[in-house]
């Protein structure tokens, strides 16, 4: 055999196993897409596509339309909490030195490290230790406790996401801006924000997907009020109907929409530059 | 000398200004925000686990604030502890396996054969990341189960007659489904490290006649270990703390899994120190495991900073991408 031969045969068997790799990730998905349009309210095999009645369903479930409800304020609120954290945050780890430095980083990354539900049963424990009622706040919000549980987790996301964005910052501008006599604020507001405005938009889109799917810590923590993957996960235990898939292929619509986005604002050469 | 005086200090400088001026003020001003939230949400949640452990329930059930190493007492004597301990690991370093297996050859693929698109597919293998976990999880009890796609077609092959029901709610399934999740996850760092290998790297190693396994084995490999530690750690840690899979798909075998056991101590079972207990021994596993692997990686990573600053941005890429 030559040397090309051989070289053809390895190239077809590593392709082989690429696709069927890929195939391994995407079929599940496809699965669950393709059985919420299934006619039958048993899912089986075979598939009879054809209906959308499922979705109807979805439309006039109460209980999962709240929990959507409940599921994008809580979102919504987390992304304000890891960016009021995680911004100042991300500035102290670029900028300024401290005694605990190393011990703050390490600890602000721990919630994305460690499995979620070790996070999820220490916040329980702090909670209850302190008297908040895990259903405090309610109904404005879904409670206080999930709200700062998942906005204290996510700051992490952002920590890391704005801190990469600033160690590539060009400082010289800042100087230039000092300079010309911008005092503080106003060198931060048009000089530095702009530069790291993609990174914060960006963060935000990742901890408001995050949020929405979010279960470890949403587990321990949830008062009265069910979040969207909580309630889909009551009804997968109370036996499974396509309803379940109708939610979840919207779900994933949106996700894929949602980075596709967010991927954009990170390859932006535009919001990276300017 | 007619120099102009310098200005005298501004009257209407307030006291933030005057403390901005000083700076280790500064530093305490810039630090309180993100300092005190951590250490308030964070650091002492973390702890009051830990101090937990060595509290203990008395006779009416409720927690007594009473130090003592009653819970690690029992976790260690009591067999179904350590036992499932284990169970999990072996689970855990299945689905590490599984998933290193399936990542490192389509890395590969996607780092040096694919040349159009290349981004666009990596995103591709990203984006299942993102997608609902649970969804991710629930797909395969329609794949696997009784009547689901995977017996269905077996019997229309006619290769079964009976529906097979180990697939679903068995260990089997557990593994398969925390394999899919977590293998996008792991093939994140392997990528980034392949991709970090200069070409001329490569090319020095064939003009030195190696072969392509030799090239692989001697260039290739030892370069993506890194990525591959890295990778292997975080679906190890996470496949190790999961508690919805395995109560969505394991059955009976559910219950030996660790997470599930904390679920259960800290929900029905309530017993708070106890659940505490295994949570801190499932820490200390994990934090012992990531610093075995930095350590690892610094020692693989042969490039000094640079090579050390590709790694920190693979993980925090795979860090934030993660969560679920």
């Amino acid at each position: 055999m030559t040397p090309s031969g051989r070289r053809d045969w390895l190239s077809r068997g590593l392709w082989l196993v690429g696709i069927a790799v890929f195939v391994f990730i995407y079929a599940p998905l496809l699965v669950v897409v393709l059985y919420s349009f299934h006619k039958s309210r048993i899912i089986a095999w075979p598939l009879q596509l054809g209906t959308l009645s499922w979705y109807g369903v979805l439309w006039h479930d109460r209980g999962m339309v709240a929990a959507v409800v409940a599921s994008l304020k809580l979102a919504l609120l987390a992304v304000v909490i890891a960016l009021g954290v995680g911004v100042p945050g991300a500035f102290l780890l670029d900028r300024y030195d401290f005694p605990g430095k190393a011990l703050f980083q390490r600890l602000v990354l721990l919630p994305l490290i460690l499995p979620g539900i070790i996070t999820g049963v220490s916040l329980l424990t702090f909670f209850t230790f302190i008297g908040l009622p895990l259903s405090a706040g309610f109904p404005l919000v879904p409670g206080w406790p999930v709200v700062l549980g998942h906005g204290t987790a996510l700051v992490s996301v952002v920590v890391t996401q704005v801190f990469a964005r600033l160690q590539r910052l060009d400082r010289y501008q800042e100087e230039a801006s000092m300079d010309l006599y911008a005092d503080a604020w106003r060198t931060f507001w048009h000089v530095t924000l702009p530069n790291i405005r993609t990174a914060l938009l960006g963060a935000a889109l990742l901890v408001f997907t995050l949020s929405l799917d979010e279960i470890a810590v949403t587990f321990f923590l949830i008062g009265r009020q069910n979040t969207l993957p909580l309630q889909i996960w009551g009804l997968l235990r109370r036996g499974i109907t396509p309803e379940v898939n109708a939610i979840s292929t919207i779900i994933f619509v949106v996700s894929v929409g949602v980075i596709v986005v967010w991927a954009r604002l990170m390859h932006d050469p535009q919001g990276a530059k300017a | 000398m007619t120099a102009r005086p310098l200005p005298a200090p501004d009257a209407r400088l307030t006291w933030l200004d005057r403390l901005r001026a000083r700076p280790r003020a500064r530093t305490a001003l810039a630090a309180a925000l993100p300092v005190g939230w951590v250490t308030l949400f964070l650091f002492l949640p973390y702890l009051l686990l830990l101090i937990h452990s060595f509290w203990r329930l008395d006779e009416h059930q409720t927690i007594v604030h009473q130090w003592t190493l009653a819970s690690y007492r029992r976790l260690f004597t009591t067999d179904v502890y350590p036992a499932t301990i284990l169970f999990s690991a072996r689970i855990a370093l299945s689905v590490t396996l599984l998933s290193l297996v399936l990542a490192f050859p389509l890395a590969y693929l996607l780092a040096f054969k694919v040349r159009r698109y290349k981004n666009l597919m990596y995103m591709a293998v990203i984006i299942p990341l993102w997608v609902s976990y649970l969804v991710r999880a629930y797909a395969w009890k329609i794949i696997l189960g009784q009547e689901g796609i995977l017996n269905g077609l077996l019997a229309q092959l006619g290769l079964i007659h009976e529906p097979l029901e180990f697939l679903l709610y068995s260990k089997w399934a557990v593994i398969i489904a925390l394999t899919h999740i977590y293998t996008p996850f792991t093939l994140m760092p392997i990528y980034a490290v392949l991709e970090a290998i200069p070409p001329s790297l490569k090319e020095a190693s064939q003009d030195l006649y190696a072969g392509r396994f030799q090239t692989f084995l001697h260039v290739i490999l030892p370069l993506s270990l890194p990525g591959v530690l890295a990778g292997s750690t975080f679906a190890f840690v996470l496949s190790m703390g999961d508690f919805i899979a395995p109560q969505l798909l394991g059955g009976n075998d559910s219950g030996l899994m660790v997470s599930n056991l904390v679920v259960s101590l800290f929900g029905v079972a309530y017993n708070w120190p106890l659940g505490a207990a295994v949570s801190v021994v499932m820490l200390a596993l994990v934090v012992t495991l990531l610093t075995v692997a930095n350590r690892l990686e610094e020692r693989f990573n042969y490039r000094g900073k640079r090579g050390r600053a590709a790694k920190t941005d693979a993980l925090a890429a795979v860090v934030t991408e993660s969560r679920a």
